[in-house]
């Protein structure tokens, strides 16, 4: 039976060469990069290296990357590390209704700090309003925080924009997107859109795990949340993660080198996969900003029973957010985007990778079409 | 310090002329105990005693909840043994153990002796006054009391000397083993845990049965029942899970039976499953968590309904129980915390708004002719379905 493995937002397969890169180190080129000798020295080189690999990408210096464990670390160094560093400034932030976990939390950490968090709204596309931020701004506001693309629905935020308005409306206030669901896929350039922090993920685009980095622009001040050695230029203590970094720059560097086509090549798939399901009836599609990720509720259906039963059939896709989805809860951003209260529990993400064929999606598409009315013969009356 | 532990059995003892039988069970059960922890222990029974000797080198709080695990023992004592039977040999000991075990030695206390080598030269009482004349010399911040003692010393004397003053609760019951085997219906919520403990405390072997309903319930859920059977098993032993697919079984009754009926239907066919295999696996009985009038299913009516369709006696230890008494009993024991992990059973995932809860078995019976067509057939696959997993080996 095919392995259809549509669940490339919650993580990816790890790509073959970056595990060889990454198995080579851990054996022979195992040093600590901070060690003095030779061992230290080559470790060190790979750091460097991955350093510039994303300062080309995101063109920014090299000095303006910190390594950290993952995408969540790296939202969480950016949201306490300013508002601690910033706090005489004032003490209010703003964010979106939609954000992942791994900024709300921290947020609502802050709230209960003593911070003051704003919650912009959504359209049903899951969009911001740009006008309601330029409303919510002051020079009292630390830090606005906005995701680039939505994780569960695809949406994609207007980020240059909010830049823009930022910039022009209070200088002073940093600007930090989360940019785990877009890096890789889409090209995001800091400097461009007035973003000084910017938070990426490895696994995301077939790098390894527990991996990850955040971009810090030079002008701003963060305060450490891991404290130690002083590596990073003291941003982030702890031994380097040397395979991970590497491994991690590896992938990126393969995504990139075919961006273009990796992008038609998702939009292609989107398209077959949307027409593929369209004479399934009762399903709506939530979001969809960008090709990789497709929302879809399916009405009548139990978002998690649809997921085994897919699951039976080898194809492996996630109910709301796959990585909140251990405990079942009510997903804040299908909320935000106004999904009926029926609907909330019936929505199912399909996401694609570069390296998803048309026969997966073909596939997909018809035990979709195969599962859906058995599902809906045995419900909850 | 301790190197031996005394092990003290409550109903064992009231036991007559097959008491040995009991004994010889607990013995088993302690070693099956201790047999994860690392080094040898030697377990012994001596003149109605039991004892529990420690390898040279071993953790004491490990050996501790070991033997909290083991049903049949009331309490045991961690002992300092001693070959000398000098009364001066005795006098040295008692000190050197209050020294070793109390920080602070202003306490009262009692020795109380026994003699089990009863040419000793000197009577208990004698013993008595000797210890606790020694330990008032060594430690003038103590005091004698002999009706209330804070602590009592107990001195045995036999071909060694025993001394001890501290008893640790075990979990009481008679050992697993002594009471026949009986097939426990497991669902992954909070109760049937309980309800599987309660019966494995009075001696009997465990059997579970756990039905899986994929896709409606997932292998989070099944990996749930299999990580509970495994702590109840830390008490019971070894358990046999049968994990039997169920779903279309579930599917069939939907399609065919009133909505309201479903759950006392699926009840009833998964209670001749359960029986089934029982009598498969020479079981003598069946054991549910129900508690009269928790949910729809398990009002009177609703039990008297299900309890139709066995042959076998179904025992139900909860069933007086209210439900916050078996929350804390399963606290207790170490199966709630995985008992509340939020994954959907198969008892509820097509359970209707409204189920009845004065079923009419007559109805029912006349609802379970509309399966007669396929429902042997999907009974044998069912069977057929079952995956053996034996935990806690």
């Amino acid at each position: 039976m095919m392995e259809c493995y549509l669940d490339n937002s919650a993580t990816t397969r790890t790509d073959e060469d970056v595990v060889s890169l990454m198995r080579q180190i851990m054996l022979s080129d195992y040093g600590n990069p901070s060690s003095l000798h030779k061992k230290g020295f080559e470790a060190e080189k790979y750091i460097i290296d991955a350093s510039r690999t994303f300062a080309d990408i995101l063109k920014c210096d090299a000095s303006e990357i910190c390594f950290t464990s993952g995408g969540t670390e790296s939202n969480n160094m950016a949201i306490i590390g300013t508002a601690i560093a910033n706090r005489r400034r004032g003490k209010r932030l703003i964010t979106t209704r939609i954000e992942h976990a791994a900024v709300s939390a921290p947020m609502k950490f802050l709230e209960e700090q003593g911070f003051i968090v704003d919650l912009l709204d959504v359209d049903s596309h899951g969009r911001i309003d740009p006008a309601q931020l330029e409303s919510y701004l002051g020079e009292d506001v630390l830090l606005v925080s906005v995701m680039h693309v939505n994780n569960e629905i695809g949406a994609l935020e207007p980020v240059a924009e909010i830049g823009n308005i930022i910039k022009k409306k209070s200088p002073s206030t940093l600007f930090h997107v989360d940019d785990i669901q877009g890096f890789g896929k889409l090209r995001l350039i800091p400097k461009q859109a007035g973003i000084d922090l910017l938070s990426v993920s490895s696994h995301k685009l077939h790098g390894p795990k527990g991996v990850g980095l955040l971009y810090i622009n030079r002008r701003v001040k963060l305060s450490p949340v891991i404290f130690g050695g002083g590596q990073q230029r003291g941003f982030r203590s702890g031994t380097e993660n040397v395979p991970g970094i590497a491994g991690f720059a590896l992938a990126a560097k393969k995504m990139y080198a075919h961006q273009d086509e990796n992008y038609r090549h998702l939009q292609a798939l989107h398209d077959l996969f949307l027409r593929e399901i369209s004479g399934i009836n009762d399903i709506t599609i939530n979001g969809g900003d960008v090709p990789y990720i497709v929302s879809l509720t399916v009405h009548g259906v139990r978002a998690e029973v649809l997921l085994h039963a897919l699951e039976e059939k080898n194809v492996y896709v996630s109910a709301g957010s796959a990585c909140s989805s251990n405990k079942p809860s009510v997903s804040a951003t299908l909320k935000a985007i106004s999904v009926p209260d029926d609907a909330l529990d019936s929505t199912v993400r399909f996401s694609f990778s570069p390296h998803t064929t048309e026969d997966e999606i073909r596939y997909a598409a018809k035990c979709l079409d195969e599962v859906i009315p058995v599902l809906r013969r045995f419900i909850r009356k | 310090m301790f190197h031996s532990f005394l092990i003290k059995y409550a109903e064992i003892g009231v036991k007559g002329k097959n008491r040995y039988l009991f004994e010889d069970a607990l013995i088993r059960q302690i070693k099956y105990a201790l047999k994860k922890l690392p080094g040898h222990y030697s377990v012994t029974k001596t003149n109605g005693r039991i004892y529990v000797a420690c390898p040279e080198e071993y953790d004491y709080d490990d050996t501790v909840d070991a033997l909290r695990h083991v049903f049949g023992i009331s309490a045991f004592c961690p002992v300092v043994c001693t070959d000398d039977r000098s009364i001066e040999g005795i006098r040295a000991e008692a000190v050197k153990y209050i020294e070793n075990n109390y920080d602070r030695k202003d306490f009262s206390f009692k020795v109380d002796t026994r003699r089990a080598y009863k040419s000793y030269p000197l009577t208990s009482m004698e013993v008595d006054a000797e210890v606790g004349e020694a330990i008032l010399q060594a430690f003038p911040e103590s005091h004698v009391d002999v009706h209330h003692p804070e602590e009592m010393i107990h001195v045995e004397i036999r071909e060694q000397t025993n001394i001890y003053s501290r008893i640790l609760k075990g979990p009481g019951g008679m050992p697993v083993g002594t009471n026949g085997k009986a097939m426990l219906l497991l669902s992954g919520g909070i109760d049937s845990p309980v309800a599987g403990y309660m019966i494995a405390k009075r001696g009997v072997i465990l059997d579970a049965v756990y039905f899986h309903a994929p896709p409606y319930t997932s292998d989070r859920a099944k990996q749930k029942v299999i990580d509970l059977a495994e702590q109840v098993a830390r008490f019971a032993g070894p358990i046999w899970l049968h994990i039997i697919n169920f779903t279309d079984i579930q599917l069939y009754i939907y399609e065919k039976c009133p909505h309201d009926e479903l759950t006392i239907i699926m009840r009833r066919y998964m209670m001749k499953i359960a029986e089934l295999i029982a009598k498969r696996n020479k079981c003598l009985g069946l054991v549910t968590g129900e508690s009269i009038g928790q949910v729809a299913s398990q009002t009177m009516k609703s039990l008297y309904a299900t309890n139709e369709v066995c042959t076998l006696p179904v025992y139900r230890p909860l069933i007086g129980f209210d439900k916050q008494e078996i929350i804390d009993r399963s606290e207790e024991i170490g199966t709630y915390e995985t008992s509340i992990l939020p994954y959907e059973d198969c008892c509820t995932i097509f359970v209707a708004k409204h189920p009845v809860t004065k079923p009419n078995l007559q109805i029912i019976k006349r609802s379970e002719t509309n399966l007669s067509e396929k429902i042997d057939e999907l009974m044998e696959a069912a069977l057929a379905s079952d995956e053996l997993i034996v935990v806690g080996k």
